[in-house]
């Protein structure tokens, strides 16, 4: 009867948790193309409820209703679990996010170790879709897809590494307590534009967009999908976009710190300032989705394994140089 | 406990079931799935006994990187279905059966020598490891130890990884000639000067373009 309670307890947490990343995924799709459309002076969606707010759902009932096709050829079963486990880890990731000192679904030690795993799985969801579809344009999307995610997560887990030096700690409330004074954004400021860079690419969104250029791979991995199936992908995508930008504004904005501790700053809920801070990111990454052309792959391999990768892994020394000079190393145990 | 003792069956059940698939699956692509769901069931049994900093790095560095180029592989050499197959069906000249049996009876000796270091020294668990401190996680002690100690060890093993890198990148090198490289240094130091020049086209007979 015990275990009966505590396991419905942590789903009623994890329901509370779920639907409103989902709804959140939903209302930025809408934002992404409003975005998208008023930097090229269209209107965007703007004709489902006010201001065109509930286009997402009515492309998600679309969705639901459209018919699921399964190609002949296909591996059956792993081209079902495809957008499963795309979504399954998209959201799964949401767990170890803190919203504010106490609003944290699962508090662990190595939560920025959790949270850099499963965004490394990721790529799989892509791999199989393209693999079972057995088709030339989402086999070629699903091989672009995995080299470059491979690619850009070695300079996630060094620029990673930089803020971990600063803090000491793996743990994510740590990460954001250590940053009480200075936001890692200052100190660290070439990373965080790293960390940006590598995270478009980690998340294929333009202009590293090339999993699923139009114009030589039709969609993608995605070309054989249809209907919910297609929307999963989709979903799971636009979640990881969220979980990039939560990961940035607790790694260098200082997550659920108010921007200074001082009288009208700091009576505002902190959860507040966390979805502000994740909702600052989602905008830098539509409004560069919009004013950036796509780059050619050769140049996106060269930009992450010449570029970034010695750039970071130059920049680790000089913070953990500075820090052992100045004495600055983070002692404290936690 | 009984909550532990069930997830510990389930994953292990997992982990074993999972391990045998990736040998008996006809397809390699299958193979390799149930390889990546062996590592991810096997890193969940790492951090139910306490070590969650290797079970997420071997989630990183085998499910996020290795088993991904392998996939890679598998995909690209297009071997979907394997000809023989000596576990299922007709024997077919088994040329990797002696080495295969001879590697699996040294494995299965170390492990017999391992399991039965337990059953004769029955006190190991208790003896032969430092007292769990729970006040510390395991990731500082884990750098506590690799930083120390073993610190030339950790180095060494570094340099063996830089060096295999190394040797792989020198075998599958090879300077292509003829090929037309992007210098983006060239292309955004190029000046005006270099590139136009301006000409007066005569009636009927055009300009000449020397190339």
């Amino acid at each position: 009867m015990e275990y009966l309670n505590i396991l419905l307890q942590e789903i009623y947490k994890i329901f509370f948790l779920v639907i409103p990343v989902l709804v959140t995924v939903a209302m930025i799709v809408w934002l992404d193309r409003r975005v998208w459309a008023s930097i090229q002076k269209r209107r965007g969606p703007n004709v489902v409820g006010p201001f065109g707010l509930l286009q997402s759902l009515a492309d998600a009932l679309k969705y639901i209703f459209k018919e699921i096709i399964i190609p002949a050829s296909a591996n059956k079963a792993i081209f079902i679990l495809a957008p499963i486990v795309t979504m399954t880890l998209a959201l799964a990731a949401w767990a170890v996010i803190p919203f504010s000192e106490s609003l944290i679904l699962s508090d662990i030690n190595v939560g920025i170790l959790y949270l850099f795993a499963i965004s490394s799985l990721g790529v799989y969801g892509i791999i199989m879709g393209g693999w079972a579809s057995n088709s030339k344009y989402p086999f070629l999307g699903a091989i672009r897809s995995a080299a470059q995610m491979v690619s850009y997560e070695v300079s996630i887990g060094i620029i990673i590494i930089n803020v971990l030096l600063c803090v000491g700690s793996l743990n994510l409330k740590d990460i954001v307590n250590a940053q009480q004074d200075l936001w890692f954004v200052f100190p660290l400021f070439p990373m965080f534009v790293i960390f940006f860079i590598s995270a478009l690419a980690e998340t294929n969104r333009p202009p590293f967009d090339l999993p699923e250029a139009e114009a030589e791979l039709v969609a993608g991995y995605q070309t054989e999908y249809s209907g919910m199936m297609y929307a999963m992908f989709w979903l799971g995508e636009y979640a990881n976009i969220l979980l990039m930008c939560a990961m940035g504004s607790i790694l260098f904005l200082g997550g659920w710190l108010p921007p200074l501790d001082i009288y009208p700053f700091n009576i505002v809920p902190s959860f507040f300032w966390m979805i502000l801070k994740i909702l600052f990111l989602f905008l830098l990454f539509s409004i560069v989705k919009a004013i950036v052309p796509r780059y050619r792959y050769d140049q996106l391999m060269r930009l992450g394994w010449k570029v970034f990768l010695p750039f970071s892994l130059f920049y680790v020394v000089l913070t953990a140089s500075f820090l052992f000079y100045f004495e600055l190393l983070p002692t404290k145990v936690y | 406990m009984i909550t532990h003792t069930i997830f510990f069956y389930f994953f292990s059940i997992i982990a074993i079931y999972s391990a045998l698939m990736v040998i008996t699956s006809k397809n390699t692509v299958n193979s390799v799935f149930f390889l990546i769901l062996d590592f991810i069931s096997v890193g969940c049994l790492f951090i139910m006994v306490g070590a969650e900093f290797l079970g997420m790095i071997l989630l990183i560095v085998y499910v996020g990187a290795v088993a991904v180029l392998f996939l890679f592989v598998v995909m690209m050499l297009n071997v979907a279905e394997q000809k023989t197959s000596w576990f299922r069906g007709r024997v077919t000249k088994g040329t990797h059966i002696p080495s295969g049996l001879f590697v699996s009876i040294l494995i299965f000796l170390e492990l017999l020598v391992v399991v039965g270091g337990w059953k004769y020294k029955t006190n190991i668990m208790s003896s032969g490891s430092l007292p769990i401190d729970q006040n510390t996680t395991n990731t500082h002690e884990l750098g506590n130890v690799m930083y120390t100690d073993y610190v030339l060890y950790f180095q060494l093993s570094g340099m063996i990884l830089l060096l295999a890198m190394m040797g792989a990148i020198i075998l599958t090198y090879r300077k292509r000639e003829n090929i037309k490289r992007q210098s983006y240094f060239k292309q955004v130091s190029r000046e005006k000067s270099s590139s136009v020049e301006l000409k007066d086209a005569e009636f009927d007979k055009g300009v000449k373009i020397d190339d």
